[in-house]
């Protein structure tokens, strides 16, 4: 009931420039948490969105990023520590291949069997998730680590006398601009991006016309996986990671993905956003849970007028 | 009627068969071998394996996969826990003695509601001072819920993937709203403490098995209720949306009305488990009504065979067991055993458990008779061999 | 609107468009009852585009579908079935995991709420119905057989049979000899003869000698339009239907 009625009087006892600081605070690190979700969302609108794998351990590859980076700040620290400034940008490149790896490796062994049975693939996925949260138990142990920041990302840019805007927080966002930018430009404007398109929408017709789907599959797979080791690379900047870091996320960014619309990126980027924000912007009113409730079914009660997403293209089926 | 009840409700020969090799095994063979500690342990495996059973006739027959059957499962158990906690409240009440009553307690109030400062029992449990009230709710608050997701998202014909991913999310928002709500719900410790029912004594090891026998008895009883559903016209129009929705509407049928009857009737026996498990254990958390417990509630059902009653069952109990086995004696690899065994279930045996014993028999039976019986047209209710294409 | 007529299907000025596209462009048709017509048309002629509207699977933009005089735009399906519409679709679309037995009783006009499906009795009446339909369409002899193991044209029958069962007034079929021997084209044309009596039916075909069994009437659209209308023959020497057909 308090929190009801918090929510109608929410700026009362706050002057207008303290409300338009909490503004412009809040949706800054409403942006930090658009750039994680659309770091995690991208890799997963590619899975799922394009190839229909309901990828449940999508969560793990961006631990995986996240430990990498852990693994080379440690390593970078204990062997040559002149190199901590610096080593940052090294172990996002890192921890792209490394989950693409993985994911490459998964894509083999497991996925390629299950196209036919996309709800399978969240059986089976869960199961993947559950070994490699096990595997990182086993590794890392089950505490929390964090990497070393170099001092150049920690700090903020005070602009004005109370509002600041964390760096680590431009980074993260700056990241997540460049690889969005990135993906298009693979996807859309490459002929790789093409083939793996042309395998999405007409397998039959993809293969006769000489795509080899598999190896299309195979890496289109690996990729998604990868944009998620960058998402949990770029993730240590703002958090800790520990065995089950990915868990947290994985909800949402299935949300993230079928509310913008499966298979679109512009849907995806505006779906990441509206959430991020609107979730960071009322959690400072609200309670961070009724925030968060009030988000899930917002999205729930959008997602029955529009059960496709928020883009899509009108065809005939 | 005789013919009836044998050919639907039992399922012909091989039916009443494995329903009479379960009914033993859970009414004859678990209660002598073991000992009250485990029987307990088996009660409370039971209590799963109706969702698990509800999910057989909603996602293998009706092709509706849902990850929030916790939900539930869970409201079922928090209205039945709810009634409980009142009793207890009341006897703790009783026993104090009036003048004995620590100044901070009201009276009859539960105590996690006493900790948050709540002085006045809230208005929506009122009705669970009364247990004829509290039966009825714990089906109708699962099933009117189911109803309103069922109607709203079939109507829409939002459907398979979109449908799994929205009942995740709204099975987190139930679980967040109950632990934080922790005046009225016991938060994240939910509420425990469940002693009596009507005061007689849930805890005591003599009680707890004829609670055991009730569970068994119950979960019988859906399989044969489910048998019965799948047995009917609904049944095979069922199996008929799943493979081919576009026909069924074009036979003039409302497609989504189906859907959300199969999608309560699974939400009313997840209650029906729920309100059995608190009764088992004598407490109710929201830990056990979340994402995690609902995809293993899913996985019962993969590994038993989807498209199987008895399987669930069996499916149940074998991840269940297993899970509390290896994670005693093997704590470091037990999730690699679980995982493992998901994966290799979802990949080479879609049909689970009851897919790998109907290949058996099946081998077994076209070795000694090639064809005795054609099936004529009063053929019951086989379990179709094949996977569903998803 | 539109006064009462004596036509079993009235279609006035229907008009879909997708994505400005216009795969149908204000089309009128009328059916007589017992009328037997067949809609001929090269391919994205919108002639399937067409049934989709009928039978309400796709929303016209505009433009008006009488049946008996009852508007069918804006009705759902299963309410445009229950008026007595039949639809089979190009694909042959039954229910591969159940008997054809099985897919005729679910087709049964009867128990069609959820209650009345529960309880749902296959009587003697009921089975006497399936039996009769089943010799029908020629699958008597297949009845425990599962749907996905009968051949393409006994799936198109199958589907055909699943309509009949619920006895309707209008069916539309599209393409119901593709994929069929020229055997059972020529027991199809009979049996679309026989089901004709009494109801009216649009079929969609390619096949001209089929065609000229068969037909009362014949539409020929093109790119969305009515070209042509009449007789087989008139058709036929239609300079319009000629240049569409052999032309470019």
């Amino acid at each position: 009931m308090h929190t009801t009625l918090a929510f109608l009087s929410i700026f009362e006892g706050y002057t207008g420039e303290e409300v338009r600081s909490i503004f412009v605070m809040q949706s800054f690190s409403g942006l930090s948490l658009f750039a994680v979700f659309l770091l995690m969302a991208l890799g997963l609108a590619i899975i799922f969105g394009q190839m229909k794998v309901i990828n449940m351990a999508h969560g793990e590859f961006l631990t995986i990023g996240a430990y990498t980076t852990v693994f080379m700040s440690d390593l970078v620290e204990k062997s040559v520590p002149s190199a901590l400034p610096w080593y940052f940008p090294v172990a996002v490149v890192a921890a792209f291949f490394v989950a693409g790896a993985v994911g490459f490796v998964v894509e083999v062994g497991m996925i390629r069997f299950l196209y036919k049975r996309p709800l399978d693939t969240l059986l089976a996925t869960f199961g993947l998730s559950m070994i490699l949260q096990q595997v990182f138990r086993l590794i890392f142990g089950a505490r929390e680590d964090s990497a070393v920041m170099p001092d150049w990302l920690m700090g903020s840019w005070a602009l004005t006398e109370i509002t600041e805007i964390p760096i680590n927080g431009m980074f993260l966002l700056g990241t997540a601009i460049g690889v969005t930018g990135l993906v298009y430009l693979l996807m859309y404007r490459s002929r790789w991006g093409l083939r793996v398109r042309a395998t999405v929408q007409n397998r039959e017709m993809a293969g006769a016309v000489g795509i080899n789907t598999k190896m299309t599959d195979r890496w289109t797979f690996a990729l998604g996986c990868g944009i998620a080791g960058v998402a949990g690379a770029v993730f240590t900047t703002i958090g800790s990671v520990s065995p089950s870091a990915g868990q947290l996320y994985i909800v949402d960014t299935f949300l993230v993905v079928v509310f913008g619309g499966a298979g679109s990126l512009i849907g995806t980027i505006a779906s990441a956003f509206a959430i991020a924000q609107s979730q960071s912007i009322l959690e400072f009113f609200l309670d961070g849970v009724l925030a968060k409730v009030f988000i899930l079914l917002t999205i729930v009660g959008i997602l029955m007028i529009r059960p496709q997403g928020l883009v899509v293209s009108k065809i005939r089926r | 009627m005789k013919s009836f009840i044998y050919n639907k409700a039992l399922g012909g020969k091989s039916g009443t068969i494995g329903l009479a090799v379960l009914a033993v095994i859970l009414l004859l063979v678990f209660p002598l071998a073991m000992d009250n500690f485990r029987l307990n342990l088996v009660g409370k495996y039971l209590s799963l394996a109706f969702v698990a059973i509800g999910l057989v006739l909603c996602w293998g027959y009706g092709g509706i996969l849902s990850l929030g059957q916790g939900m539930f499962w869970g409201l079922g158990g928090y209205c039945l826990a709810a009634f409980l906690k009142l009793e207890a409240a009341r006897n703790i009440a009783a026993e104090a003695g009036s003048d004995q009553i620590n100044a901070l307690t009201t009276v009859g109030l539960p105590d996690f509601m006493d900790w948050n400062q709540i002085t006045e029992l809230p208005w929506f449990w009122y009705p669970f001072k009364s247990l004829p009230l509290t039966l009825i709710l714990v089906f109708l608050v699962p099933t009117v819920l189911a109803y309103i997701i069922g109607t709203a998202m079939f109507k829409r014909r939002v459907s398979g993937v979109y449908f799994a991913i929205i009942t995740q999310a709204l099975c987190w928002t139930m679980e967040l709203l109950f632990v934080t709500r922790q005046g009225w719900t016991g938060g994240i410790n939910g509420i425990t403490d469940l002693r009596t029912l009507l005061g007689w004594d849930i805890q005591d090891p003599g009680n707890q098995r004829i609670l055991y026998f009730v569970t068994s008895l119950l979960l019988l009883g859906c399989v044969v209720l489910g048998r019965l559903i799948l047995g009917s016209k609904l049944g095979k129009l069922l199996v008929a949306m799943r493979d081919t929705e576009g026909r069924v509407r074009f036979s003039g049928y409302d497609v989504a009305n189906f859907k959300t009857f199969i999608f309560c009737v699974a939400a009313a026996m997840s209650a029906l488990g729920g309100a059995m498990y608190v009764l088992n254990v004598g407490f109710m958390s929201p830990k056990l009504v979340t994402i995690e417990p609902s995809i293993y509630m899913v996985i019962f059902c993969a590994v038993g065979g989807r498209m199987s009653l008895l399987g669930a069952v069996y499916g149940t109990l074998a991840v269940s067991f297993g899970r509390t086995y290896f994670s005693e004696s093997f704590p470091d690899l037990w999730l690699f055993l679980m995982g493992g065994v998901f994966i290799l279930v979802t990949m080479v045996f879609p049909l689970g458990l009851a897919g790998m014993v109907d290949r058996l028999t099946g081998l077994v039976a076209s070795k000694a008779s090639a064809a005795t019986d054609a099936p004529g047209l009063e053929t019951p209710v086989s379990e179709p061999v094949s996977p569903p294409p998803a | 609107m539109s006064l009462p007529t004596d036509f079993a299907l009235a279609v006035e000025n229907l008009t879909v468009s997708f994505d400005g596209f216009k795969a149908v462009d204000s089309v009128s048709l009328y059916v007589d009852p017992g009328e037997l017509r067949v809609v001929i048309g090269p391919n994205g002629a919108g002639k399937t585009t067409l049934l989709d509207l009928i039978c309400g699977k796709t929303r016209p933009s505009g433009g008006s579908i009488q049946f008996k005089n009852q508007e069918l735009v804006g009705m759902a399906e299963q309410k445009i079935v229950r008026s007595g519409v039949g639809r089979k679709f190009q694909t042959p679309s039954v229910y591969p995991k159940l008997s054809v037995f099985e897919n005729l009783e679910v087709s049964v006009p009867k128990g069609r709420g959820v209650w009345g499906a529960l309880f749902f009795s296959c009587n003697q009446e009921v089975r006497q119905r399936i039996l009769e339909i089943a010799r029908d369409i020629f699958l008597e002899d297949e009845l425990e057989t599962e749907a996905e193991l009968l051949s393409h044209g006994q799936k198109q029958w199958l589907e055909i049979g699943m309509l009949l069962i619920a006895d309707p007034e209008l069916i539309l079929l599209d393409e119901p000899v593709a994929g069929m021997s020229v055997n059972e084209r020529g027991q199809t044309a009979e049996l679309l003869k026989r089901i004709a009596k009494g109801r009216s039916v649009v079929v969609i075909e390619h096949d001209m000698n089929f065609v000229r069994q068969i037909a009362d009437r014949v539409t020929v659209m093109h790119q969305g339009k009515v070209l042509a209308e009449g007789s087989m023959d008139k058709v036929e020497s239609d300079p319009k239907v000629i240049e569409v057909y052999l032309g470019h």
